[in-house]
């Protein structure tokens, strides 16, 4: 939602007065460029900042906050974007905005909890960072109270982030790989910093950290597991081409899968707007991603198979054919899903008990999604399917035991 | 009291296929549409996924997805004589309800009508001389040629699947011969055939008739329509007519433009809410919006500058009954318009049972088919046949649904332990030749409003009057014993003929293919709304659907319903629009 012309200018002026009332430097309007407010935009966009700092659930104004983030350590409600003077960014300076971007601390020099990217932020220039600062001063002011955090003691003191800050974040600029091409190099800023990929794609330690031996190999996020999304030899991707990745991230739609939940709103809001050329730099950086090679898995006694084979022709052949091929572009394929094959199953377990909505976008429209099986498939009949599903191709994963399944079952009813 | 909302630029009643195609036009020329649907929202994973769309009780036994006839129905005679009564229970045919009305529960089958189909009167008579005088047949006041890019848009949002029998004049081999000039191909190849079509089709051409694949909804491969929407492969369930399909393998609104619409902020849908009346100025020249009544009760008038009716055809002329817009029909005089040429269809059909070789009829698919059209409309000399029209000759393999199939030969009982052995013994082993017959309009034939009876809101019920008239019951005496013809030539055991007899039975199900009521035409004393679809009386307000079929011909209807509303949208966008009044000078 962008402001009328006479709703901008009040906006720079009150800006402006902002700046000298606090005599923080200089009026702040001179510097709003056109150019830079649009490539604050684009960047906002990249970064996905409206995801969370919007209250979709109740259908709130866009970056005006509220939005509940559940992390393993409590809920975390984003806060107000709009340069609203009271509860907003009004009275926030370029520099402040750069600090917290890059450092994590608020004006009044708060620890932001890591909910909020700024390990992955602080990679982003100042220039990038003034740019969407421009970018959000241009918003209609919104006030908007934002809920307490909902954290248990120690985490709901900010002292307690200083602690974490100290072990695992590090305030780093972006260093460019002279050996590497100018695309991946851009790719790789792209993934690191703005669009945040590891945030949901690579493991965490006990407190919440990115493992960086699990650099965007997989990580749980709200009972999901997004997938690993290497690209490279042996990765997750490993069988997808750059375009079938463009073509994920710009369409909503892939040879091999479509985006679904937390993925589906990423593309809807974020990466179906970005150029080509940026998702092109995504493919080729995430394309020179080797994994290590799989280990060796126990394999299931040969009736569990048997049995989830039939299950699997019953209940899923019609969409995804008998052979598992799927339809491209359409059903998945689950010879080569990585969700499917998962070190952790709970993204597959998780689909087939409560289905999945794939994303619609403005190329592909379409409203498709898988319906759930919670009512139609026991946790054994679940647990053998996707047993057979992991061990009947080429690539294999360990057997699902009914208990895995019974706890998402009891998750998924506990939450909805 | 009716509470008065902000005026709109068009309100639609009705959201079915005809709506969708307003609202998806109209929308993209810039204009706020309003559509009003008297049905629950419908989506393919909420309300017929995979895990349970396949569910014949459900669905076709206790109506899941019909018109509840305690909501409305209406009341039926055969002639003026009888006193009409109400259809407590829907038969003979299955209105829709709902979010993509009967488009989400059709079977696919997505036909052209033939070029002098729509110059029935005009062709006819130059042909072969007068038409009897109370057989009301008109031309539609438009032609094929004009409708030709409008059906060839049509089938590439439907992703129809067949094969071309005439592209721009050419002959091509394999498909109908008969059909009028294509501008195009079909957006996909033909379905895959199964023993029972491959049977019919060497037996049609044994007799020197021209079989080809029948044009289908059901997809034969994946496809993304012109809109960028989605359809899949069809999985041959046999579980489309009277059902959703939960694989998107079947064109509905659902599938094809319901998700783009959605999208776009000039475009609002009221579900649950049930029009009750068109509303007009004090001069009855306009119309002013409508009148809709919600779930709670409450009523409310919602402005508009124009109004399309998007209904089922029998509710569309209720509704301007009710609204008393246009001069109802009067059988005794044969003056006034809204009511008049209501037609349906004349079936018959020649079930071939088999003795050793399997037809597997479970693997179907709505519009899984192939047909001939030697016999239909004018394609075949009518001297001194006493009729006119005909009908395609077909071989389908819809469905084997246990509840609703299972064709025994003659001779067996009704019910019974022989009754369960020969259901048995032939389950798997028959198929069906099935004549679908034009049905041309007759003085006596027409719907108007009930004296009696009314509805929940205490609206009389419309009243329908029909039988199968003179020229039905030649056609089917002359078509069926081709069919027959046919499935004997099939190598089956034995053949049962299901011949067309007597009075219409309100009770079997037939065909869900109502037309007329609204009927276009060149002459506002004898049609309902001119040749772009826009009311005599009131510019403002446009007629969409099979009311508009002066009579009907031996097809289904979808294929020209969505031609005629394409080219409808056409003239309002690029002509209505510029200068608001009417497009025919009378």
């Amino acid at each position: 939602m962008r402001p009328a012309r006479g709703t901008f200018l009040i906006v720079l002026a009150a800006a402006g007065m902002a700046g000298l009332a606090l005599g923080t430097g200089a009026p702040q309007a001179q510097e709003l460029s056109y150019s830079q407010v649009e490539r604050g935009r684009y960047l906002t966009i990249a970064g996905d900042c409206k995801a969370c700092h919007t209250d979709i659930e109740s259908d709130g104004v866009p970056f005006a906050g509220g939005r509940g983030l559940q992390t393993p350590f409590g809920t975390i409600y984003s806060s107000n974007l709009t340069p609203d003077m009271e509860t907003g960014l009004g009275r926030w300076t370029r520099e402040e905005f750069y600090d917290a971007l890059n450092e994590g601390v608020d004006r009044e020099g708060h620890h932001l909890y890591p909910a909020m990217p700024y390990p992955y932020f602080t990679l982003m220039t100042r220039e990038d960072t003034d740019a969407i600062f421009a970018y959000l001063r241009t918003l209609e002011p919104i006030a908007s109270d934002v809920p307490e955090n909902d954290l248990p003691f120690p985490l709901s003191l900010r002292q307690s982030v200083w602690g974490w800050k100290l072990l695992f974040f590090e305030d780093k600029e972006f260093a460019r790989d002279p050996e590497m091409s100018e695309e991946w190099n851009r790719g790789r800023y792209l993934v690191d910093g703005p669009l945040h990929c590891g945030g949901c794609h690579t493991g965490k330690g006990a407190l919440g950290a990115d493992d960086d031996d699990e650099y965007l190999r997989g990580g749980v996020l709200e009972h999901w597991f997004a997938p690993n999304i290497r690209g490279g030899e042996n990765g997750g991707i490993a069988d997808w081409d750059r375009d079938d990745i463009v073509a994920f991230l710009r369409d909503g739609r892939a040879r091999h899968t479509a985006p679904m939940q937390r993925m589906g709103e990423v593309v809807a809001m974020s990466t179906q707007h970005l150029s080509e050329k940026d998702l092109q730099a995504v493919a080729i950086y995430l394309k020179t991603l080797d994994d290590g090679p799989r280990e060796e898995q126990d394999l299931a006694e040969a009736d569990r198979l048997e049995i989830g084979e039939g299950i699997y022709f019953d209940n899923c052949a019609a969409c995804h054919a008998a052979d598992r091929s799927g339809v491209p572009y359409f059903f998945a394929p689950l010879t080569t899903s990585n969700k499917v094959l998962a070190e952790d199953p709970s993204t597959a377990i998780r689909i087939i008990l409560g289905g999945a909505r794939a994303q619609p976008t403005e190329a592909v429209p379409s409203v498709l999604a898988m319906p759930p099986f919670a009512w139609k498939l026991t946790d054994e009949q679940i647990a053998d399917l996707l047993t057979y599903l992991r061990q009947s191709g080429a690539r294999k994963a360990a057997p699902v035991s009914a208990s895995e399944v019974v706890d998402m079952r009891d998750y998924l009813a506990e939450e909805y | 009291m009716t509470k008065q909302l902000r005026s709109v630029d068009v309100v639609l009643v009705g959201f079915g296929w005809t709506g969708a195609i307003y609202a998806e036009k109209l929308t993209a020329a810039g204009l706020e549409v309003r559509a009003f649907e008297r049905g629950p929202w419908r989506d393919t994973p909420g309300d017929f996924a995979t895990t349970f769309a396949q569910d014949e009780l459900r669905y076709y036994w206790r109506h899941g997805m019909f018109q509840e006839a305690s909501q409305a129905t209406l009341t039926f005679r055969n002639n003026g004589a009888q006193t009409a009564l109400p259809m407590r229970h829907w038969g003979s045919f299955l209105p829709g309800n709902g979010v993509g009305g009967a488009g989400v529960h059709w079977n696919g089958q997505t036909y052209r009508f033939l070029p002098s189909d729509f110059e029935a009167r005009s062709h006819n008579e130059d042909r072969y001389g007068p038409l009897p005088e109370h057989m009301t047949v008109q031309d539609y006041g438009v032609t094929y040629e004009e409708l030709e890019p409008h059906f060839d848009y049509f089938e590439k949002i439907c992703g129809i699947c067949g094969q071309a029998g005439n592209l721009n004049g050419r002959t091509v081999d394999g498909g109908n011969p008969y059909e009028g000039p294509r501008s195009d191909d079909y957006p996909n190849p033909p379905m895959q055939m199964t023993f029972s079509q491959d049977r019919f089709a060497a037996s049609a051409r044994e007799l020197g008739l021209n079989p080809f694949p029948v044009p289908s909804a059901n997809m034969s491969r994946a496809y993304v329509n012109p809109l960028g929407l989605q359809l899949a492969p069809c999985t041959y369930c046999g579980f489309c007519e009277k059902h959703g399909c939960g694989n998107y393998s079947k064109s509905s609104p659902q599938t094809t433009i319901i998700p783009v619409l959605m999208q776009r902020p000039n475009f609002s849908l009221l579900t649950n809410s049930e029009v009750l009346r068109i509303e007009k100025s004090a001069d009855g020249s306009r119309t002013t919006g409508v009148t809709y009544v919600d779930t709670s009760g409450d009523t409310y008038f919602q402005p508009a500058e124009m109004v399309v009716l998007c209904a089922y055809p029998l509710e569309n002329t209720r509704l301007l009954l009710l609204s008393q817009i246009g001069e109802p029909y009067d059988p005794r005089t044969g003056e006034g318009v809204v009511g008049k040429n209501y037609c349906y269809q004349v079936m018959s059909s020649a079930t071939v049972f088999f003795e050793e070789e399997f037809t597997n009829g479970f693997i179907g698919a709505g519009a899984l088919g192939m047909v001939a059209d030697d016999y239909n409309g004018d394609n075949f000399d009518h001297s001194g046949l006493g009729f006119i029209g005909g009908g395609y000759i077909a071989c389908h393999t819809t469905n084997a649904r246990p509840i609703e199939s299972h064709p025994v030969p003659d001779g067996v009982p009704r019910w019974g332990s022989k009754w369960k052995r020969a259901v048995r013994e032939n389950f798997l082993k028959t198929t069906s030749v099935g004549v679908h017959g034009a049905s041309m309009a007759h003085r006596s034939n027409y719907l108007d409003l009930d004296p009696t009876y009314t509805d929940a809101h205490g609206r009389p019920l419309l009243r329908m009057t029909y039988d199968f008239t003179l020229n039905d019951r030649r056609l089917t005496q002359h078509l069926t014993p081709v069919a027959e013809q046919i499935a004997r030539g099939m190598g089956g055991r034995e053949v049962k003929v299901n011949d067309r007899r007597g009075s219409y039975d309100s009770v079997p199900y037939q065909t869900t293919h109502n037309t007329g009521g609204t009927i276009m035409g060149a002459d506002p004393a004898t049609s309902v709304v001119n040749r772009y679809c826009q009311s005599w009386d009131c510019p403002n307000l446009f007629v969409a659907g099979a009311g508009l079929f002066p009579q009907n011909a031996g097809y289904n209807p979808t294929g020209t319903v969505g031609a005629l509303a394409y080219w409808s949208v056409d003239a309002i966008i690029n002509q209505y629009l510029r200068q608001t009044g009417p497009l025919v000078q009378t």
